[in-house]
């Protein structure tokens, strides 16, 4: 068990790489009710979601989600986030757990209009079931039809008797679920699916899975790729960033310019040629110029080699660049490579 | 813990098998079992000379990356190659097949600062009060 942004989960329940395959080939469970939800209600709270986040959520339908960016007046990252729209009077925003109360406090300073903004975070249990084999596994346990639960679309009902939000929404690259109980309906939920899941291969899974996972989707995670440090465009987040849409949003400007002027930098994948893992704050070079930083590394599980993930300098940033990592004094040849690194289910 | 008693160990959590002039290093179940699954191992060469308390590698889990401090001095004399392809090795044979490398040593009396499998014992479960 280890702290983690207040609060104490287990990197591994039997082994990182055991518990990664689990997802990967049946489902894991993850409990992540260390996020945070920020309640957006009231008349204008489609207006205020739309100033606060960067991405278009007038496109949404009742029971859809987003997922988006909380950009500051500088253009830089205040959190990634998922958006979930119940009405276009009623919004909750789920952060990542290390930015709860920042996003709390941001969303209260900078809210728009005749809205209430409220922290829900203690309204929820969240537990993410994620595999191929979540839909099937979970469906006995619920009234709601999974079948008519799109990707990144939520319904409301039950699990397991206890009133649920059943979202398909996910951070491992695999179809899943993100289930929102109440706190005092988690345990039995959580013990529902293991023993459902588990004489099928079903794991519990923790915060090392979880890592590899998102790694070798290139997923960002809030304190590696994004930060206050870096904008979401050289992220490779400009999908979620509306710069076309008219209406206006914290950061737009500031955002519209950096656009202008072109990226100094980019975040890429690249794939370990010479023995060595890639970690967090390794330089990257080309040549002998250091070009870049690691941001993330690993050792990928699904596919036997080193990968990372880091920014590099706009010049060196294209797909094919051989370029070294400078692993304890010594470079290591690694190349930049397309991502995700491993296919998400639609492409395999 | 698994702790053979013809063994020594040092803080850092490695064993010493000591044989005819020969130290056969590797890292205590302790540590293989805090580390979680060992993903890549890093060895000086045969024939380098490693100096006790610095380090002489790297052994990694999937999430970080833990220095291996050489608990005696002398030459490197052997390393068990096998563990570049197959790291997992020290995971599960930690004491045997997951041995790391064979120091000639250069002097005999660093042994005297080991701790016997009592002490080792000891060590860890202070360490992990």
């Amino acid at each position: 068990m280890v702290e983690f942004a207040g609060w104490m989960m287990p990197v591994q329940y039997t082994g990182v790489i055991e518990e990664h395959n689990a997802v990967r080939k049946v489902a894991g469970l993850f409990d992540v009710s260390h996020m945070g939800e920020i309640e957006v209600s009231g008349r204008d709270a489609t207006d205020c979601v739309q100033w606060l986040t960067t991405n278009n959520v007038r496109k949404l339908e009742d029971g859809q989600a987003q997922y988006s960016v909380l950009c500051n007046e500088h253009g830089t990252v205040v959190d990634d986030v998922i958006v979930y729209r119940f009405s276009p009077t009623r919004y909750i925003v789920v952060a990542n757990a290390s930015n709860a109360a920042k996003d709390f406090a941001w969303f209260q300073s900078h809210s728009k209009g005749d809205v209430t903004i409220r922290d829900a975070s203690g309204d929820y249990a969240l537990i993410a079931f994620q595999g191929p084999r979540a839909a099937e596994i979970l469906q006995p346990l619920t009234d709601v039809d999974l079948t008519a639960v799109a990707h990144y679309h939520f319904a409301e009902g039950a699990v397991e008797g206890s009133p649920a939000i059943i979202a398909r929404t996910g951070y491992t690259g695999e179809d899943g679920f993100e289930i929102f109980v109440g706190p005092s309906d988690a345990p039995k939920v959580w013990q529902a699916l293991i023993e459902k899941g588990k004489p099928r291969g079903v794991s519990p899974a923790g915060l090392g899975a979880r890592d590899t996972l998102r790694i070798e989707m290139k997923y960002s995670l809030y304190g590696h790729e994004i930060t206050e440090e870096t904008n979401p465009i050289e992220a490779g987040l400009g999908w979620v960033v509306k710069l076309k849409n008219p209406d206006d949003f914290v950061g737009k400007s500031t955002l519209v310019d950096i656009k202008a002027r072109g990226l100094t930098r980019k975040l890429v994948g690249f794939r370990m040629n010479d023995p060595g893992i890639p970690r967090e704050g390794y330089s990257i070079l080309v040549g002998e110029n250091d070009v870049g930083v690691v941001t993330s590394g690993t050792m990928s599980p699904s596919l036997s080699c080193a990968v990372g993930i880091g920014y590099v300098a706009l010049a060196h940033a294209q797909e094919g660049t051989d370029i070294s990592v400078d692993i304890r004094g010594r470079p290591r040849k690694a190349t930049i490579v397309k991502t995700p690194f491993y296919p998400p289910p639609h492409r395999r | 813990m698994n702790a053979p008693d013809d063994l020594k160990y040092t803080k850092e959590h490695e064993w010493v098998r000591y044989e005819n002039g020969i130290a056969t290093i590797g890292i205590t179940d302790h540590a293989q079992s805090s580390l979680g699954d060992i993903v890549y191992v890093e060895f000086p060469e045969e024939g380098e000379t490693v100096t006790k308390d610095d380090t002489y590698g790297v052994v990694e889990s999937v999430k970080a990356v833990s220095d291996c401090y050489a608990p005696l001095s002398g030459k490197v004399v052997d390393i068990n190659t096998p563990l570049t392809d197959n790291p997992e090795t020290i995971n599960e044979d930690c004491y045997g097949e997951g041995w790391m490398l064979k120091v000639e040593l250069s002097d005999e009396s660093e042994l005297d600062d080991l701790m016997d499998h009592d002490e080792y014992k000891q060590f860890v479960a202070e360490e992990t009060a």
